[in-house]
């Protein structure tokens, strides 16, 4: 992979991290990247580790919890605000994300977020997919 | 014991020294050429104290193969990650949008601030924040929530 094709992954997932609740698809990301479709999707998993889609709904996640954890929003209204056209999309994402429901996960998560910044703490508790597989959201805090 | 110079490692020296001195407004300080490694920095305008120093690595340093992959990680963002201070974050924003700058993130409200995140020209994050205090509060386990609670 060259350098100036990794820049072009690059961009692409600064506009995901950027414009996480907007319609991104393979197909616009890859428009973006200047590659095809296929060449995209098999270069940016190379690159970062997982599909573009799946990086979409794990950034989507990782605000949810975001706004679940910090926010009195509804659960309905932390669905649409971070980009899911669904109650039920969201839901199963989020569950396969944190093997967890989103009430669920608020409820466990009273008294978060750690003491670093907020823009820091959310690049390292981001969920990390691994295939199928997806890693559990941190710990609530010692109490 | 103080920091005089941080190093930041760069894809291209000329194009990094552009960015940090025409979009940013960085001062250089330093250019010289120490036979094998050029040695470059800018200072930030209200701190000329502090010296970035825009790396190139390669051999001796390293070999090769470690360069190149040294330069792929910064090319992801995987790099380094700057952290800045300014008076008016959001009119920088603004003025770094219409510079055409590389946004990783607007201006959010954190509990110590209001913040935005960009790439230089070589894809590391600079996170500019602006202090003035906002309505979200901090960690209440944090030193500073407790040194402001002390102080109360």
């Amino acid at each position: 992979m060259t350098p100036e094709q990794i820049v072009h992954l690059r961009r692409a997932k600064d506009l995901v991290d950027r414009s996480y609740a907007q319609p991104l698809d393979v197909l616009a990301l890859a428009s973006h990247a200047h590659m095809s479709p296929a060449h995209f999707a098999r270069q940016f998993k190379e690159a970062f580790g997982e599909s573009p889609h799946q990086y979409v709904l794990t950034r989507r996640v990782e605000r949810a919890m975001e706004l679940l954890r910090n926010t009195d929003a509804t659960v309905t209204d932390v669905c649409f605000e971070v980009g899911f056209q669904s109650l039920g999309s969201f839901s199963s994402a989020f569950r396969r994300v944190t093997d967890m429901t989103p009430t669920a996960y608020r409820a466990t998560a009273i008294g978060y977020p750690p003491t670093v910044p907020g823009c820091w703490a959310a690049q390292w508790t981001r969920p990390v997919g691994r295939g199928a597989e997806m890693e559990k959201p941190p710990p609530p805090p010692r109490k | 014991m103080k920091i005089t110079i941080v190093a930041l490692r760069v894809l291209d020296q000329d194009s990094a020294l552009k960015f940090y001195t025409q979009t940013l407004g960085f001062t250089q300080t330093e250019d010289m050429d120490l036979g094998g490694m050029r040695w470059l920095t800018v200072a930030p305008p209200d701190q000329p104290e502090l010296n970035i120093l825009l790396e190139r690595v390669g051999p001796p340093f390293v070999d090769g193969e470690t360069a190149a992959q040294l330069d792929a990680l910064v090319a992801k963002g995987a790099g380094g990650t700057l952290f800045f201070q300014v008076e008016d974050v959001r009119g920088m924003f603004d003025r770094l949008v219409d510079q055409g700058v590389e946004i990783i993130q607007e201006p959010i409200e954190r509990f110590y601030g209001t913040d935005i995140a960009i790439r230089d020209d070589s894809g590391n994050q600079l996170r500019i924040n602006e202090t003035t205090p906002t309505n979200v509060p901090w960690p209440e386990d944090s030193m500073t929530a407790r040194a402001q609670a002390a102080a109360e």
